[in-house]
């Protein structure tokens, strides 16, 4: 009874919550509610037992993917007033392509019926007594490991491809080299001085450290003397 | 439905806390006196006008960032079923893990080599 009520409560606020997010009028808001649609979907999977789908959803499309679509969002600054300037010319065009889909899916999903022996014609048919992760665990690494490499190579090449698509070197950055940082002396930077009594404040001035090579942009472990004078320019 | 009988308490929380806010947001509308007037409703801003529009460009950096954490998320949530029934798939399921590790770590060398990480 609780699950029946429970169903058809998240799947009236998942489909209130997708009409919202293709008519709201600010694209925040849309992202908003497609994040409480990924919320009610998760739930809707947990009453169908995919427990394992549920929180995957959970974690990655409302921790990660969302954010993205957020981050999309704000970045591509799209004048919406702009874009909707067409709407009156481009709707009959939208309207014909929509009606058809919509006759498509119509035949399609009219037509359909389920196999009364389809749940067990299933290639790997759910165990009993043991939990849902528990039973994807076993198929995904063994059975289905030309698959499971398969999506390790694709996350692969959008971790490359996002990389080539927007990293950029910046001149500026500086970055540490470890290296010249383990090879440096003390002698090249500090040199222990014998001033007399009171002869310091007069002849030398201030005493400065030994002229080092001009400071090289993006490969300088040391911190100082960027925009200062360098030494020896008084 | 064994499985669901333990989520239970998770719908129990759902509704109360629904019903706080619904409460809190619809005595506030109820009880409280509402006169609005456009300097109440204006943005506020420590003192000062509001310098421009909170929707400005920022760095594709941030994306980078994003879509990197998508992939790693994604990793992990591999990991998990794998942890689960380490003990049933052997010796090659071990081994086709890590070969999934090593495939992304020649990804994550990449990007460490080419500075995808670092900020400033």
């Amino acid at each position: 009874m609780i699950v029946t009520a429970a169903f058809y409560v998240f799947s009236a606020i998942l489909i209130g919550s997708a009409a919202a997010v293709v008519t709201s009028r600010n694209p925040v808001h849309s992202v908003l509610f497609l994040i409480l649609a990924f919320f009610n979907a998760a739930a809707l999977f947990l009453i169908a037992g995919a427990e394992f789908l549920a929180m995957i959803l959970v974690i990655v499309y409302v921790g990660a993917v969302a954010v993205l679509f957020l981050f999309v969002v704000m970045m591509l600054d799209v004048n919406f007033g702009q874009l909707r300037e067409g709407y009156q010319r481009y709707l009959p065009v939208g309207a014909t392509v929509g009606a058809v889909l919509f006759a498509e899916l119509l035949l399609v999903l009219g037509g359909w019926q389920f196999a009364p022996q389809a749940s067990s014609l299933r290639l790997s048919s759910t165990p009993a007594g043991i939990t849902n992760t528990q039973a994807l665990g076993r198929l995904i690494y063994t059975d289905y490991v030309f698959l499971f490499q398969m999506a390790g190579l694709i996350l692969m090449v959008a971790m490359i491809g996002a990389i080539v698509l927007t990293h950029r070197e910046r001149t500026t950055t500086r970055r540490q080299s470890i290296a010249r940082q383990n090879a440096r002396q003390v002698s090249d930077t500090l040199e222990i001085m014998e001033v007399g009594y009171g002869a310091g404040t007069n002849v030398t001035g201030i005493i400065r450290p030994k002229r080092e090579p001009a400071p090289v942009l993006a490969d300088e472990p040391h911190t100082h003397g960027v925009g200062l004078p360098g030494p020896g320019e008084h | 439905m064994p499985l669901l009988s333990e989520y239970f308490p998770i719908l129990v929380f759902i509704a109360i806390g629904g019903f706080i806010a619904l409460a809190m947001v619809g005595g506030s509308l109820l009880a409280a006196q509402q006169k609005p007037y456009a300097e109440k409703l204006s943005p506020y801003e420590c003192g000062f006008e509001p310098f421009d529009d909170a929707r400005r460009k920022f760095d594709v950096r941030f994306y980078l960032v994003a879509i990197l954490f998508i992939i790693f998320d994604l990793e992990v949530a591999f990991l998990f079923p794998w942890a689960v029934s380490l003990s049933d798939i052997g010796i090659f399921g071990f081994l086709s893990m890590l070969g999934f590790l090593a495939v992304l770590t020649v990804g994550f060398i990449y990007e460490w080599c080419k500075g995808a990480l670092e900020w400033e």
